[in-house]
């Protein structure tokens, strides 16, 4: 049973990442890089990690390709990629580095067995706790100054999102709006896109 | 039956080999970005591989950590891309081969 589920995810998550690869559209590519994180949270599961299979579905499937594809509508770049190669060379030699790669990754781990000692940081699977507690009780001790680093970090990616995509210094957004001819009629315009409702009393003729 | 770990680690490295692939040939920055995501995910599935296999959570601990960089990466990667498209139309990895704007 489990091997029968481990074939399916596996063809799916291939199948999913080689559509990301040949997509011509991005929002294709986008559909199968769901079906990918889905396969992958689907392993996380088989291997008991189930905390990181639910985060993996609402962070990954959830925020972060509902933020592609909201790059990609907002933009409108949904046109098709284009065909002809600048350097004819690189796609046949992308394939044959990559492949080489694969071969390289699967020869060192032939050779190279994982070592080390098992449960330095707490048992995955051993004793009868479930596995959110095991990830909180690692990451809120052995793991508590790396998690606060995290989190500045997730700040400051948030600052500089911020300042990446506000529009440059010569045009501040105020500047913009207010020169946007369509925006002439003040704020209600912004409030009420329909029309600016019709205050009361001026009903009566 | 369990599936044995090694199986597991055969399907990241070919996932990763396919991002890499992909980010050699792929033109639109969005699909690149995509493939860097791919990559990512191969190695998350690496990583709760090992903590199964040698018993740590570590590994696990060790994903959740890599979630948050790439949603970090994420935000930062498509505010740089929204802010190239302010300037020129397409988002084609070749045009971009000047460093000011």
């Amino acid at each position: 049973m489990e091997w029968v589920v481990f074939g399916l995810f596996t063809l799916a998550a291939l199948g999913g990442a080689a559509g990301v690869v040949v997509a011509r559209r991005p929002v294709h590519s986008a559909m199968s890089l769901v079906l990918t994180l889905f396969s992958v949270a689907v392993f996380f599961v088989m291997q008991g990690a189930h905390f990181l299979a639910a985060v993996q579905v609402i962070v990954y499937a959830g925020a972060i390709v509902v933020l592609f594809l909201f790059v990609i509508m907002l933009l409108g770049i949904d046109q098709e990629d284009i065909l002809d190669e600048p350097l004819p060379a690189q796609r046949p030699l992308a394939i044959v580095v990559g492949v080489a790669l694969l071969a390289g990754v699967l020869l060192f781990a032939h050779i190279l067995q994982p070592t080390g000692e098992s449960a330095v940081r707490g048992s995955a699977t051993q004793g009868d706790l479930p596995n959110v507690e095991r990830i909180a009780t690692s990451l809120f001790t052995t793991f508590l100054w790396p998690f606060e680093i995290t989190s500045a970090l997730l700040v400051i990616a948030v600052v500089g999102a911020v300042v990446l995509a506000r529009r440059g210094a010569t045009h501040p957004v105020d500047d913009h709006i207010g020169a946007d001819p369509g925006s002439d009629e003040g704020p209600a315009a912004a409030l009420y896109p329909g029309g600016t409702p019709d205050p009361p009393g001026e009903h009566e003729e | 039956m369990k599936v044995p770990g090694s199986y597991y680690l055969v399907v990241a490295a070919a996932m990763f080999c396919i991002g890499a692939i992909g980010l050699l040939i792929r033109r639109n920055a969005l699909v690149m970005f995509m493939c860097v995501e791919l990559m990512l995910n191969a190695v998350n599935l690496t990583f709760v591989t090992f903590a199964r296999m040698l018993d740590d959570i570590g590994g696990q601990v060790f994903v959740f950590f890599t979630l948050v960089v790439a949603a970090a990466e994420v935000v930062i990667g498509l505010a740089l891309i929204v802010s190239i498209f302010r300037r020129r139309q397409g988002a084609t990895a070749d045009d971009l081969n000047v460093l000011r704007g």
